[in-house]
């Protein structure tokens, strides 16, 4: 009988940010036991709804959800992370939660440690009680044994790979008593296969000890390796629940993307397309040390006046690419732009070859937040091209005029919402800032303008407004654009050829109007 | 209403209390019969004095190395130059223009090297600059024991090692700047060449922070990461608003002792970083943004609160020191809330 | 030879300032016995202060220059139970209970707002320090007998503020001289020698045979100890060494507070909130995350620091006797600092053995360099800037390294991941 009852059961789970939809009658069945995998894009809820799940306070804060959670069979709703707790659910996030100094059990057991009475706490009271250390190895042990794992409770956690910290993390859920659920976020993804494929036993482990695994990763190849059953979130909708025995890596891909396709006003033109274009940039053997987004090794060439799209998932490496021909994160390989050999690892020296970047990480790298919009946009073009000056005197003196013009100029142009060119960056609303951003770059009047993730975290009326500018600057100046974006509905709208990365190569280059399936088995890492 | 309180909200705190304080100052110095022609007059000239010194933190917070705590270095600097020029025996313009273009030569290339050892401890300016100024302070302390000079202005009268405490440039170009065209409206003295000198300082570091450099700096100093993707070399343009602070230190100190009479040698640097920093602060400045006019307002606000301060405390109560105990608290203060409001990491 | 090399590499730094500290000991020409007596009592009156920096440090919040808020703490209690004219050992006691409470209150403002600056704690309490003398200084200069009207010696001729120094009459030595039966517990070093010889042994005795600690350190330990049992008890008899026994006299009943001190420290450090400490230390982020109210944590830190430095001033002064009212605290924070650095520690670790060598270190160099260089230089005071330049010097130094190093370290680490 109890093996009927569902450890977890959501049901009809739905949740808004300030009127945006982001979660719609969201339903899964988690047995006990069970491996159970979810997947999707960024974006597509999956956070959220772990959220939801473990009652952090922002989903209170934002107006709570819709739908009803069971925790085997009874109805519970969990008001915080300590209930989740309490309830037998665990957790591992993708960034480890280890305090670098301490011993592998102290870490196990943080803030849970094992406390006796000593001298302390007989004068001062319980706050003063002291650690059990002795409790702390024999616990930890015993945590460690039962996932399989030879390791010393003292040894320094600093000192260990990096697989190993995730077997602690695990541990560490473990010795939680009465644990039945564990939530994995990305449990393999800053793991190198061998250590992977040990986090993968141990996952099956703890399925045969009774523990229903949530299992949330990128990677289909694990997926069809442990998974019972998939589940697939796209947008904020369960697309579809399989099992796994009744289902390929292809269709997962597939349905993980899918988009209704975008009519594209380009696929005219991409049928003009010849072999005997001009290449703009070729790029040889490059290798990109961008954390999270390892470039292995990728070979592309890129044709003047084509909007060139690079997708694939995420940490996949698509990111690394424009950043290591802009000079950003360590590069090596060889970049040649219009026949001439580029200088790596110089922004100062791809910006000379007439390139420009509109980063992906906006806060960190887009804009001086307490700088005007209008030195926001011109500041490379002055630091790099000397532009914006006018003589008085001796001296060479920022054009105040023609900077007020310009920006007035582009603030008309990309419909930038803000009280005037003087306004600071940082009081703009993020779709705003972006507009800056895209400007910035322009301004640098660039043959190749490389636009990383520029729809990433802004409204919608803004995206629109994003995509079609790019568009519409390719199609009037010529100027060559490498895309980078998550969203293949993007991608498929605006570009001519598209790219896919995956593990840090380039799967494919495939057409706007290829079919879901293809764009399905590139990303999963297949050709 | 709505528009007073949009003024003060854009005045801020420190300066509401600041401005509150003075009137309530000469108000206390109207009923107690103080001679206001005179404490106006010693306020213009305080401001004069000290407007360099204030002016140095500029290129450090555009640069983005925050406030200059190790101004002591740049100052160390100018003494070094006002002890040279005195060893030559100029005097006048000459002695002054030494004075001052060795403090600027000596000033920017110890800043160089002070900036470059700045680049290797990022996040920790602040602290370090502290220390490392008073560290240099104390060598040149003992420097000054050993130094080589003979002129016997400088030395201690009773013979011995060394460079005396004080050393007075009566006859050497005490007041040189202050007494340039200056003249008297209403009982109060304009000291017409200082304003001339320290208000050209102020336009020319005008003009560099809209030059192609200081705009650079700006950008480097707001955003690292922004400016390094923009091409811009960051870590230059921290050597450049080192190297530019300690030389306006240095040429600072040179001017105030021209106004005082005297350099003032060993320990006396290390206290004299802070007024600079609490008086930019209070003018506007964050440890973000700033530009000339916080520098000009903060230091003619905090010096007038001092100078006029300083008389009316005495009134007051003859014994103890309140009007410095006040200089303490304030100055402090100001630096305690401005790093606050910078606010913490997560 | 390669675990030599990393011994010395480990402890450069008091290695460094030992060779210099000898030096010093050498040209100063002055008698070892002289120098050792004084050396006791500087001991005495800093061991604490020094001691109040260990428990911010393991918090992740670096050197805090805020004990500059328990020094003034300390001497508010004195100044009261000077008002109150208590003598003697009940001053003492009155002034350390007066001086917790107002401390206990400092340390909770100073750790609230050190919360508001995360990442720049140390120029925060600096400045804090700074500012709060200002703030000292109004009180007891200005509202003592200005505003809040009372009759006592200590207040200048004119009824208005704190005279600048104040004598401690009977208070002074109330600490290091109680009386026990009439006998006085401030006795000759080889007494003292044997006596701590004997409590050491029993500690590690202790630690060995009943707590398991059996690491070689507990037993070099524990030989050491005992040994000083029976080289007290020689010492004592030998004639060469009369001089000793003459000059250098140990306040028993201080260092025996100061050996308690390290103790609770120590045994602080194994309390779950001891090991909340270390654990917001190591990483804030994870601490939080994992349910440990890192703001409250930091707070209790720095009270307990800002009580132990408040505690420490007094025991400073009633071993000095004359209060320097308006300057005593200023550079304790810098002192203090500088002390705990030369013996080793960093803005991220900080032991007790650390803080003890160091007090030693940084005292016999202050005690000594002056007189150094009198007779170097025939000038005393350029060593009494060569302290000064090495105080600073030292704090600079082993700030820019510490800063350079994580950077390196967080560099590398990037790469690898």
């Amino acid at each position: 009988m109890a093996e009927n009852t569902p450890v977890l059961s959501m049901k009809n789970i739905g949740k808004a940010f300030s009127g945006n939809q982001v979660l719609q009658d969201v339903s899964l069945d988690i047995m006990p036991g069970e491996i159970y995998a979810l997947c999707g894009e960024n974006g597509a809820g999956k956070s959220t709804l772990m959220n939801i799940l473990f009652g952090m306070p922002v989903i209170a804060a934002t107006g709570g959800y819709t739908g009803k959670i069971y925790l085997e069979g009874e109805e519970t709703h969990i008001k915080s992370p300590q209930e989740a707790i309490e309830h037998g659910i665990g957790m591992v996030h993708q960034e480890f939660m280890l305090i670098p100094g301490f011993s592998v059990g102290e870490n196990i057991k943080l803030n849970r440690e094992p406390l006796k009475n000593g001298a302390l706490s007989r004068v001062f009271g319980k706050s003063l009680r002291n650690v059990d250390f002795d409790k702390i190895r024999e616990d930890s042990k015993q945590a460690l044994d039962k996932l399989g794992v030879e390791l010393d409770p003292e040894a320094d956690v600093q000192t260990l790979p990096v697989g190993y910290m995730q077997f602690v993390e695990i541990a560490r859920e473990l010795d939680k008593s009465s644990i039945k659920l564990l939530i994995l976020d990305e449990p393999t993804a800053v793991l190198a296969e061998s250590e992977a494929e040990i986090v993968l036993g141990i996952i099956k482990r703890l399925s045969q000890m009774g523990i229903a695994v949530l299992l949330i990763t990128h990677r289909i190849g694990e997926i069809m390796e442990v998974a019972d059953t998939v589940t697939i979130l796209r947008d904020g909708v369960n697309v579809k629940t399989m099992k796994i025995a009744d289902t390929t890596s292809g269709e997962i891909a597939e349905l993980m993307v899918g988009r209704e396709l975008v009519a594209s006003e380009n696929r005219e033109r991409s049928e003009h397309e010849d072999e005997n274009k001009e290449v703009a940039i070729s790029i040889r053997n490059m290798k990109v040390d961008m954390p999270g987004e390892r470039v292995n090794g990728i070979d592309l060439d890129v044709y003047k006046g084509e909007i060139l799209g690079i997708g694939g998932l995420a940490g996949q490496g698509k990111l690394g690419i424009a950043n290591g021909i802009m000079g950003v994160y360590p590069t090596t390989g060889e970049i040649t732009v219009f026949g001439q050999p580029l200088k790596l690892n110089s922004p100062k020296d791809s910006i000379a070859a007439k390139l420009a970047f509109v980063s992906e990480d906006r806060k960190r790298q887009g804009f001086a937040p307490d700088l005007s919009i209008e030195l926001n946009m011109v500041v490379p073009a002055m630091a790099n091209h000397d532009e914006f000056f006018k003589k008085i005197g001796p001296f060479r003196q920022v054009d105040r005029k023609k900077v007020q013009e310009t920006a007035e100029k582009y603030i008309q142009e990309f419909q930038i919402r803000c009280t005037g060119p003087k306004q600071e960056v940082r009081s703009l609303s993020g779709g705003n800032q972006q507009k800056v951003c895209i400007a910035k770059a322009i301004l640098l009047k660039p043959d190749v303008l490389l636009v990383s993730e520029p729809t990433r975290g802004i409204d919608i009326g803004a995206k629109s407004i994003v995509l079609e500018t790019i568009s519409r600057i390719n199609r009037e100046t010529g100027v060559t654009i490498i895309f980078t974006s998550s969203e293949l509905g993007e991608l498929r709208q605006i570009c001519h050829r598209i790219a896919i990365v995956s593990g840090g190569r380039v799967a494919d280059v495939l057409k706007p109007d290829a079919s879901n399936e293809e764009f399905g088995l590139a990303m999963g890492g297949g050709k | 209403m709505e528009m007073v309180q949009k003024r003060m909200q854009q005045l801020g705190l420190p300066r509401i209390i600041i401005i509150a304080f003075i009137i309530i100052i000469f108000f206390a110095a109207f009923l107690q019969g103080q001679n206001m022609a005179q404490l106006i007059s010693d306020s213009l000239v305080r401001f004069g004095q000290n407007l360099i010194l204030a002016l140095a933190m500029m290129p450090a917070i555009m640069s983005g190395i925050g406030l200059n705590m190790g101004l002591a270095i740049g100052i160390v600097c100018g003494l070094l130059g006002g002890m040279i020029s005195i060893e030559l025996g100029l005097t006048n313009i000459y002695g002054i223009a030494c004075a001052m273009l060795i403090a600027l030569m000596v000033g920017s290339l110890v800043g160089v090297l002070y900036g470059k050892i700045l680049n290797r401890i990022k996040g920790s300016e602040m602290l370090i600059g502290n220390y490392l100024g008073y560290t240099v302070v104390y060598l040149m302390c003992m420097f000054w024991f050993a130094a080589p000079f003979s002129n016997p202005a400088i030395i201690w009268p009773m013979g011995g090692d060394g460079v005396r405490a004080t050393v007075t440039l009566d006859g050497y170009y005490s007041g040189i700047l202050n007494n340039f065209l200056s003249f008297e409206i209403g009982g109060i003295t304009i000291p017409t060449g200082l304003f001339l000198f320290v208000f050209g300082v102020c336009w020319i570091i005008r003009i560099f922070s809209n030059s192609k450099v200081g705009t650079t700096l700006r950008a480097a100093g707001d955003n690292p990461e922004y400016a390094r993707t923009s091409g811009i070399a960051v870590n230059r343009c921290r050597i450049i608003g080192a190297a530019l602070s300690t030389a306006l230190g240095a040429l600072g100190i040179v001017v105030y002792a021209q106004s005082y009479g005297f350099y003032s040698l060993y320990e006396a640097p290390t206290t004299m970083s802070f007024t600079p920093m609490a008086a930019i602060l209070l003018g506007g400045a964050s440890m973000k943004k700033v530009n000339v006019w916080h520098a000009v307002v903060g230091t003619l606000l905090f010096q007038t609160m001092l100078t006029t301060a300083l008389p009316v405390a005495n009134m007051l109560l003859p014994d103890g020191n309140l009007s410095e105990v006040f200089r303490i608290i304030v100055s402090n203060g100001i630096i305690l809330y401005a790093l606050s409001q910078a606010g913490g990491e997560k | 030879m390669g675990k030599v090399k990393g011994i010395l590499g480990k402890n450069a730094v008091p290695i460094l300032f030992a060779v210099i500290c000898a030096l010093g000991v050498y040209y100063s020409g002055t008698g070892i016995p002289t120098i050792l007596a004084d050396l006791v009592n500087r001991f005495d009156r800093n061991a604490l202060l020094v001691l109040s920096l260990i428990l911010p440090v393991i918090s992740g919040m670096g050197l805090n220059f805020g004990i500059v808020l328990g020094a003034m703490s300390g001497q508010v209690g004195l100044i009261l139970v000077s008002i109150w004219e208590i003598p003697g050992l009940a001053g003492i006691l009155a002034a350390m209970a007066i001086a917790a409470l107002v401390a206990a209150l400092c340390g909770f403002l100073a750790g609230k707002m050190l919360n508001q600056t995360k990442g720049q704690e140390m120029i925060t309490s600096m400045i804090l320090g700074f500012f709060s003398n200002g703030v000292y200084q109004f009180i007891f200069l200005f509202v003592a007998g200005g505003v809040i009207h009372f009759t006592s010696d200590i207040l200048l001729s004119t009824g208005i503020g704190i005279k600048n120094t104040l004598e401690m009459g009977t208070m002074q030595y109330a600490l290091d001289n109680i009386q026990i039966g009439g006998f006085s517990t401030k006795v000759d070093m080889f007494t003292a020698l044997v006596f701590f010889g004997a409590l050491f042994t029993a500690y590690y005795l202790f630690r060995v045979l009943v707590k398991k600690n059996r690491e070689r350190k507990y037993w070099i330990r524990l030989i050491v100890s005992a040994v000083l049992i029976p080289a007290g008890l020689i010492g004592g008899q030998m004639k060469a060494l009369n001089m000793y026994k003459m000059m250098v006299r140990v306040p028993v009943s201080t260092y025996l507070l100061l050996f308690g001190a390290c103790v609770l420290v120590q045994a602080f450090t194994k309390t779950k909130l001891g090991q909340d400490m270390r654990a917001v230390g190591h990483d804030r982020h994870v601490a939080a995350s994992s349910g440990i109210h890192v703001d409250k944590v930091r707070i209790q830190a720095i009270i307990i620091s800002t009580v132990m430095a408040a505690l420490g001033q007094i025991i400073f002064y009633q071993n000095l006797g004359t209060i320097d009212t308006y300057y005593g605290h200023e550079k304790v924070g810098t002192y203090c600092v500088a002390a705990i650095l030369i013996g080793g520690a960093s803005v991220r670790k900080a032991t007790i053995g650390q803080a003890i060598l160091g007090t030693l270190l940084f005292h016999l160099l202050f005690n000594v360099s002056p007189l150094a260089a009198q007779n170097l230089f025939s000038n005393s005071m350029v060593g009494g800037y060569f302290r000064m330049t090495i105080c600073y010097g030292v704090i600079a130094i082993s700030l820019i390294l510490h800063t350079w190093r994580s950077h390196v370290d967080r560099q590398k680490k990037s790469e690898e991941v």
